[in-house]
């Protein structure tokens, strides 16, 4: 699926409201994980918007594709994109961290429609999407699974346990995307848990990779392109991202992976995405 | 009999096939009328059993190799896809090496996930307290949406194996190495998923057990009423969680004194589920629970280590004869506790 001059500049539109609707909702929720939401907010995008084969009103329809975000603490950036395809009012999110709400800071599956899988705990991700994937080759359904990683993620060992699985049953009908925007809660993943070389580790444990600018839509759309074409190896795709995406004051500062913002803040940040995109 | 299978194991069955055996049958059975079962393991296919079902459906078999972490997500992947994943590896391995996979993605998805643990408690003894697994119920009782099982032998493994296909969520059945005796000497005797099984009638005492305590109990009570003239009560408790509260509360009016004996430590299993029911009711029992003290086990072989932790019938009818001695009943509060 090529993608088009029309198709990015929509998609730079739904980018733009999603950026909003992470901060807006960072303000209703008293604070958030904005820094690794805002990083993988083009990949959720680009997914929920041109890829996922997916209907708003039957969410639990059978060959839908599914979507397990690993990296669970950006439900601040999951949950308004999923109002937004339609699975709900974007106005319950005002409720996000309220008592009952259904919208905890990571989402759970059994509350709220759209979620494939209750993340959080970081590693449980890829186990869980290579089950679906297995489970959608064993019943002959022509879904795929999508698991998008963050990189700091990747010091868990299950990550690589599920690595070498995936790639001993040469499942290919699993798409794996690593939000690669380098920070992890203590600093730079190069110093907290050095990754590098990432992409030969990925090769190491039979991965096809694809290294691409994350927030590059004509990038994104051909590495996921090359990774439904290919049925001998599972793909991962390496997003190289910016932790903070959008919001300059933000962008590659450790101290962002939460926050809160008073209003001053939020103000300057709605600014900074506007200008990002031309609305100013 | 199994109604479903039409096929009945008795006793010769159970004498030739060890329990794990029996599991592993059974679900060869399920298999066939059931194409959604698949089996998952972790390098311990034949220690386990599951491998016969490897044997007969090996492309509805997943090997992960020795990483339970990953297989307990990828059952919870494979569930969540329509599937019925059975899952068996040790018990130890499943309630602390995989123990969070087993809460969050399982649990907390209520995904209809069939857990066969086997090795539990001490009949791996040999093996050291790396091997050992006297926490697991304690660990899976309190996860929400469990259910908790352990069967007394193979027949009721077999039992238990086909009536958690009827009960949707998470289920843990607890079972052996696979070489204990049998108790029941057919699978027809109305086994039912939170209900327990009364083997032995009694007024006197009631002992409630689990597993391999079952078989014990139920040879103290014959020598207890031909040597003693006591009748005692035995409960075979199969399901731990969620408990059949009111086979407890049963016996708590009836008989007024209860001894627990389990596989187990004595903190957090059978016992300590027993206990929260007495102490709810408010009424007042004589109440002991036999099983593994608070400490590491010993290494040895189980039968050795039922006797040194007074689980078999020995250690039960020296316990029971214990209780029987006391002078409680001369205790003028004691007819207000009741």
């Amino acid at each position: 699926m090529p993608i088009t001059p029309e198709e990015i500049a929509e998609l730079k539109e739904h980018a733009w409201q999603l950026r909003r609707d992470i901060i807006d909702v960072t303000e209703w929720a008293g604070g958030a994980h904005i820094g690794g939401g805002l990083s993988i907010a083009d990949i959720l995008v680009i997914l929920y918007f041109k890829y996922l084969h997916i209907d708003p009103t039957q969410p639990e329809l059978a060959n839908r594709d599914r979507l397990i975000v690993s990296k669970g603490h950006a439900g601040v950036a999951i949950a308004p994109v999923l109002a937004r395809r339609g699975y709900f009012s974007f106005d319950l999110l005002s409720e996000f961290n309220k008592f009952k709400s259904p919208f905890g800071m990571h989402l759970d599956s059994m509350k709220v429609k759209g979620v494939d899988a209750s993340t959080g705990s970081l590693g449980h991700g890829l186990p869980m999407a290579l089950g679906l994937a297995l489970g959608a080759r064993l019943q002959q359904q022509n879904w795929t699974t999508y698991c998008v990683l963050g990189d700091g993620e990747c010091n868990e060992g299950t990550i690589w346990e599920a690595a070498m699985a995936a790639s001993h049953f040469k499942v290919t009908n699993l798409i794996t995307i690593v939000d690669r925007n380098q920070l992890m809660i203590d600093g730079p993943t190069e110093e907290v848990m050095s990754l590098e070389p990432f992409a030969d580790k990925w090769r190491a444990f039979g991965f096809l990779v694809q290294e691409v600018d994350g927030h590059d839509f004509n990038a994104l759309a051909g590495a996921i392109d090359y990774a439904h074409e290919q049925q001998e190896a599972p793909v991962v795709i390496i997003a190289k991202t910016v932790k903070g995406k959008g919001v300059e004051y933000m962008e590659n500062d450790v101290k962002w992976h939460y926050g809160s913002m008073n209003s001053v803040l939020a103000h300057r940040a709605r600014q900074s995405v506007d200008a990002l995109y031309g609305k100013a | 009999m199994g109604a479903e299978t039409g096929t009945t194991w008795t006793v010769y069955d159970a004498n030739k096939m060890t329990g794990a055996e029996i599991y592993g049958e059974v679900l060869c059975q399920l298999g066939e009328q059931h194409p959604k079962i698949v089996g998952l393991s972790a390098d311990l296919a034949n220690s386990t059993k599951i491998g016969k079902f490897q044997q007969k459906f090996p492309d509805r078999f997943f090997n992960v190799g020795i990483a339970e972490q990953n297989m307990f997500g990828i059952a919870a992947g494979l569930a969540r896809s329509g599937l019925t994943p059975f899952v068996s590896t040790m018990a130890v391995f499943t309630s602390l090496r995989a123990a969070e996979q087993v809460r969050t993605d399982i649990c907390y998805q209520n995904l209809n996930c069939k857990i066969i643990a086997t090795h539990g408690g001490i009949s791996f003894g040999t093996a050291g307290s790396t091997h050992q697994a006297h926490e697991d119920l304690a660990i899976m009782r309190s996860f929400p949406n469990m259910t908790v099982i352990v069967p007394a032998d193979g027949i009721e493994t077999a039992n238990a194996v086909r009536a958690c296909l009827d009960h949707p969520g998470p289920v843990y059945i607890r079972v052996g190495r696979g070489f204990e005796p049998t108790y029941y000497k057919s699978e027809d005797y109305g086994y039912e998923i939170g209900r327990a099984v009364t083997i032995n009638e009694g007024t006197d005492l009631t002992i409630i057990c689990c597993g391999v305590a079952v078989l014990q109990a139920a040879e103290a009570a014959a020598i207890l009423e031909r040597e003693d003239g006591l009748r005692v009560r035995v409960l075979d408790l199969h399901t731990i969680k969620p408990i059949d509260e009111q086979a407890v509360l049963s016996a708590v009016t009836d008989t007024r004194r209860i001894l627990t004996v389990e596989e187990h430590s004595v903190l957090g299993g059978l016992g300590s589920a027993v206990a929260d029911v007495i102490a709810a009711s408010g009424k007042g029992c004589a109440f002991e629970k036999i099983g593994v003290p608070d400490q590491f086990c010993l290494v040895g072989y189980p039968e050795d280590l039922y006797a040194h932790y007074g689980l078999d019938c020995n250690g039960i009818l020296t316990k029971v004869r214990e209780i029987m001695g006391r002078d409680f009943e001369e205790d003028e509060d004691w007819e207000d506790e009741v």
